[in-house]
């Protein structure tokens, strides 16, 4: 299991545009991810409307799990995305 | 007639109503198919996968920024989880159409409850599913005129990106919708577009077709069947706004002389090439939080210091006040933790207190602060956030002392400390008002929460009222660095309380320096006291702004 915990920087949060690079990044990995508000209930990173559901605020954190091949890198990828200003 | 909404892209625009009626109508509840479960998801896969291709197609065409909104909404037609939920109803039975309503509606009730920003993009996700369903029963889709002899105005109840996208300006003179806010597509579209548009404009729906209307971008107003000489006099005031902007340069001053420094907030030195464009004299707000979010330690001695430095150095002639770490609440840092759980974060450890509690950090920031202002030193401003008492303030002044950080001060956000600025003016050498978080703890109210954005209206008589008691008559220069000093009219309220500097973010400097340009410090004190003298945060902007009558000429 390859988990990274990341602050989301962008000032719009995770919504728009970075939540659209977020889930396209996502989508493109043949095994399964999901995300996190830290301590809440994990989401499939790859469904834009559940990562969107999450409410992810600039400056709160998240928690991306993911498991299977190459999960370190794809883990890796997504919290850059996440926390690209 | 007026039809009053909220202008969230200035500027004057004339023409026929061209009103857009969008209305798929809900398919039944209960409704079923005939043949194969097989068929029936395929046939909804296949209309959502067209929806995605046309928004993809339309943002191709449109490019830019639209580009962006319509991909991603591309990707919410394509959504797994969405598809799981349609396949779901449709295995037990429910036509593809009503299969689609029920599972947007899922999805949609989310983003309501989110509320804000969140509850603007649930009328993206309506957009997506009538088309989708429109797809599914041969229901003709609403679209615009794409070509116009005369610019028209677009009225709609909200309008969806797809519909706005391949419009220009040489076809629509402004947009009035509804509903939305002022972080809907509607609004960012316009703005990229130079198209004046209100938004929240009850009853614009009702507008007869064809009707010519002037709307104010700026004010949020849409007359109906102006005349000649009003619609000349809008489109004066709004070109004299734009020249007064272009003309508003060099240091803040009020009409007679009196200076105000106006300052930019920051988050760091990628911020610094916007505040020197805007013409800020200064920082008035270096929020050092964000050069340690995302962090799993601190940054290193030298890493802090040149952050520090490069900030310094941008402003030759100005001051740079930066504030110390302000984690907790909505910002945590992993290495800078409340060390016990607390169930209300704005009330708990965070900003001085966890500071406090964190001697390393501390030490650290301060030291770095410190070597940074070598041959800078005085203008170095340092200050605490979220002070309450004179032995917190007295405590941050002496450890910045020690250090040779000549210069300390402290924010005041809490009541308490607005309330004895006096005693701790008796330590500090300056204050700074943070109004944002001076409305959340005055008001109770979550700044987080949407539902409760009225509470956090800086034109609250309240919160006016404690930065009158901030600034007081102890002599000891205090700032305002939040939202507040953003607003035109706000500003000149504010220097009119005693305020002696103004902080924002770097676009909304032109606006307040010729805003505060055209009036003079009596003006601004009799506009304060107006403001103080009403009971509703409404009463308390309309008589300030009567008593500051070069905005509406400026059309600020």
């Amino acid at each position: 299991m390859a988990e990274r915990k990341v602050t989301v920087e962008a000032e719009v949060g995770l919504h728009a545009r970075p939540a659209a690079t977020f889930v396209q990044a996502a989508a493109k990995a043949a095994i399964d991810v999901t995300v996190a508000k830290l301590g809440g209930e994990p989401v499939n990173a790859k469904s834009i409307l559940m990562v969107m559901g999450l409410d992810v605020r600039q400056g709160q954190s998240i928690v991306i799990r993911a498991e299977g091949e190459g999960a370190e890198e794809l883990v890796d990828e997504l919290a850059a995305i996440a926390s690209a200003p | 007639m007026t039809v009053s909404g909220v202008g969230v892209s200035p500027g004057i625009g004339h023409g026929p109503v061209y009103v857009l009626t969008v209305s798929v109508p809900e398919p039944p509840e209960g409704a079923t198919y005939q043949g194969e479960a097989d068929q029936e998801k395929a046939r909804a896969r296949a209309a959502l996968e067209r929806v995605a291709g046309d928004l993809e197609a339309r943002g191709v065409r449109a490019g830019g920024e639209a580009k962006d909104v319509l991909a991603a909404q591309a990707l919410m037609a394509r959504d797994p989880g969405l598809a799981i939920g349609v396949d779901a109803l449709i295995e037990r039975g429910t036509a593809a159409a009503r299969a689609v309503w029920e599972s947007f509606g899922k999805y949609r009730d989310l983003l309501v409850a989110a509320g804000g920003y969140m509850g603007e993009r649930a009328a993206d996700l309506d957009d997506i599913r009538d088309r989708t369903i429109a797809v599914l029963t041969g229901h003709p889709l609403p679209g615009v005129p794409t070509v116009a002899a005369e610019p028209y105005v677009l009225v709609a109840r909200d309008l969806a990106p797809a519909d706005t996208v391949l419009l220009t300006k040489d076809v629509v003179a402004a947009f009035v919708t509804e509903e939305g806010g002022p972080t809907s597509h509607t609004a960012i579209l316009a703005r990229a577009m130079g198209v004046p548009a209100v938004v929240a404009a009850r009853g614009a729906t009702a507008l007869r077709p064809g009707v010519r209307v002037l709307v104010d971008g700026g004010a949020g107003t849409v007359t109906v069947e102006p005349s000649e000489e009003r619609v000349a006099e809008a489109r004066r005031v709004s070109q004299a706004r734009e020249r007064a902007l272009e003309g508003a340069a060099g240091p803040g001053r009020t009409a007679d002389g009196h200076p105000v420094p106006l300052l930019a907030n920051i988050g760091g030195p990628r911020d610094v090439k916007t505040a020197v464009d805007s013409g800020a004299e200064g920082v008035g707000l270096y929020r050092t939080e964000f050069l340690f979010l995302d962090r799993t330690k601190p940054p290193s001695h030298e890493e802090q210091r040149d952050a520090y430095r490069a900030v310094l150095e941008a402003f030759p002639h100005g001051k740079v006040v930066v504030r110390t770490l302000d984690a907790g609440a909505d910002k945590p840092l992993a290495f800078l933790r409340s060390p016990t759980a607390e169930p209300n974060p704005a009330l708990g450890q965070r900003g001085l207190r966890l500071f406090r509690a964190f001697p390393d950090v501390m030490n650290a920031q301060l030291q770095a602060l410190a070597d940074a202002a070598e041959g800078m030193a005085d203008r170095l401003q340092v200050m605490a956030p979220m002070v309450s008492t004179v032995e917190e303030a007295a405590w941050f002044v002496h450890e910045c002392a020690t250090r040779g950080l000549a210069s300390a001060g402290v924010m005041i956000e809490v009541p308490a400390a607005a309330l004895r600025s006096k005693d701790l003016a008796g330590v500090v050498d300056f204050f700074s008002i943070g109004t944002n978080d001076l409305a959340q703890y005055a008001f109770a109210a979550d700044r987080q929460v949407g539902a409760l954005t009225q509470l956090q209206d800086p034109w609250q008589p309240a919160l006016l009222d404690l930065v009158a008691a901030a600034v007081g008559d102890h002599g000891v220069p205090c700032g305002v660095c939040g939202e507040a000093a953003a607003d035109p009219a706000l500003a000149c309220v504010l220097v009119g309380l005693g305020v002696a500097t103004l902080s924002m973010s770097a676009p909304a400097l032109p606006a307040v320096r010729a805003g505060l340009a055209r009036h003079s410090l009596a003006q601004c004190r009799t506009a304060a006291a107006a403001a103080r003298g009403q009971a509703t945060a409404a009463g308390a902007r309309n008589a300030a702004r009567a008593r500051l009558p070069a905005l509406a000429e400026l059309g600020l």
